[in-house]
């Protein structure tokens, strides 16, 4: 039994299944007994979710106009047929 | 989203039950919508759809530009084809179906030689360390498997840092440059907010194949929001 739970290197790579909540109970419950422990990995948990976050607040770029007229007289040929 | 900030390690971000303009409702007025000819539905969709679809091409072929014939020629099979639909999927995995059969048929053509589930196979089976292995110690180590140098946060206000216009700018360069498969599952995950299962079912995908390639790609995303944080650091 790791006094850690688990070694940082295990941690890492189990960070998804970890939020997207598909860690088994044994393995969930080492990972938790590691967070407590480990300021880096409990940092590196946090920068996960902010990757996270950042990926969800990019804003669509912008469709350029001349693509959104060629799309607009696409659209009226197709109604007009 | 819970602020990443406020959240304790605990608490476990369950991520992917959110799913944005999943209405049923709103989606099927949308549909009546462009059944009716409706050219304001039609532009909206356009708007919201473009630059997923424009990454998703990007799996199958080569350059930026046929990305972008390919996903012009999704909307006008997404134009003829809605009178046919018949909602069994949702709208948004019906259009990305549209374009992956475009984006594939195109991709043969231009002779790409990588099949999509070939690309998919090396890009969830390849070594690909979520950390490099000399960030941890080694066994001749007091701790084996632990970090090598403590791992800091990203600055008092790392959440601030993380959704400036400049750390965005950044992060869409980093996003391209994932490869073709784990790019568009981040996409569609953590940008479009899409639920595991629409991943799964729009790109064909095992559930632990996309966990695994999620998972590989907010990896690298971090990685490179790291450097770019230190590089920061090291300038100022």
């Amino acid at each position: 039994m790791n006094a850690w739970g688990m070694d940082c290197n295990e941690l890492v790579e189990l960070v998804t299944e970890y939020l997207e909540g598909t860690l088994g109970a044994e393995a969930r419950a080492n990972f938790e007994k590691h967070l407590g422990l480990c300021g880096s990995c409990r940092n590196y948990l946090e920068q996960m979710k902010l990757t996270r976050l950042a990926t969800g607040t990019l804003r669509a770029e912008d469709v350029p106009a001349d693509a959104l007229d060629s799309f607009r007289s696409a659209f009226r040929e197709w109604k007009k047929s | 989203m819970s602020p990443a900030g406020q959240s304790g390690p605990m608490d476990t971000g369950r991520g992917g039950t959110a799913s944005r303009g999943a209405n049923p409702a709103n989606e099927r007025e949308l549909i009546e919508r462009l059944r009716g000819g409706d050219e304001v539905a039609f532009v909206e969709l356009v708007r919201q759809y473009q630059s997923l679809l424009k990454r998703v091409a990007r799996m199958y072929v080569h350059t930026e530009a046929v990305a972008e014939e390919v996903v012009q020629e999704t909307w006008l099979g997404v134009v003829r084809g809605i009178e046919g639909f018949e909602g069994r999927a949702s709208l948004k995995t019906w259009i990305v179906r549209i374009l992956m059969n475009r984006a594939r048929t195109r991709g043969e053509r231009e002779g790409r030689t990588v099949p999509f589930s070939a690309l998919e196979t090396e890009e969830s089976t390849c070594a690909d360390p979520a950390v490099p292995a000399d960030r941890f110690q080694d066994a001749a180590d007091a701790y084996p498997g632990h970090w090598t140098v403590p791992l800091k946060r990203w600055g008092d206000d790392p959440e601030q840092w993380v959704t400036s216009n400049e750390t965005l700018d950044f992060l869409h360069g980093a996003i391209d440059l994932l490869p073709p498969v784990q790019r568009s599952v981040v996409m569609l995950r953590d940008a479009q907010e899409w639920t595991t299962e629409e991943v799964c079912e729009a790109l064909g995908l095992t559930e632990t194949n996309q966990r695994v390639l999620l998972h590989r790609g907010r990896s690298k995303l971090r990685k490179a929001l790291e450097s770019h944080f230190q590089g920061q650091v090291a300038k100022a």
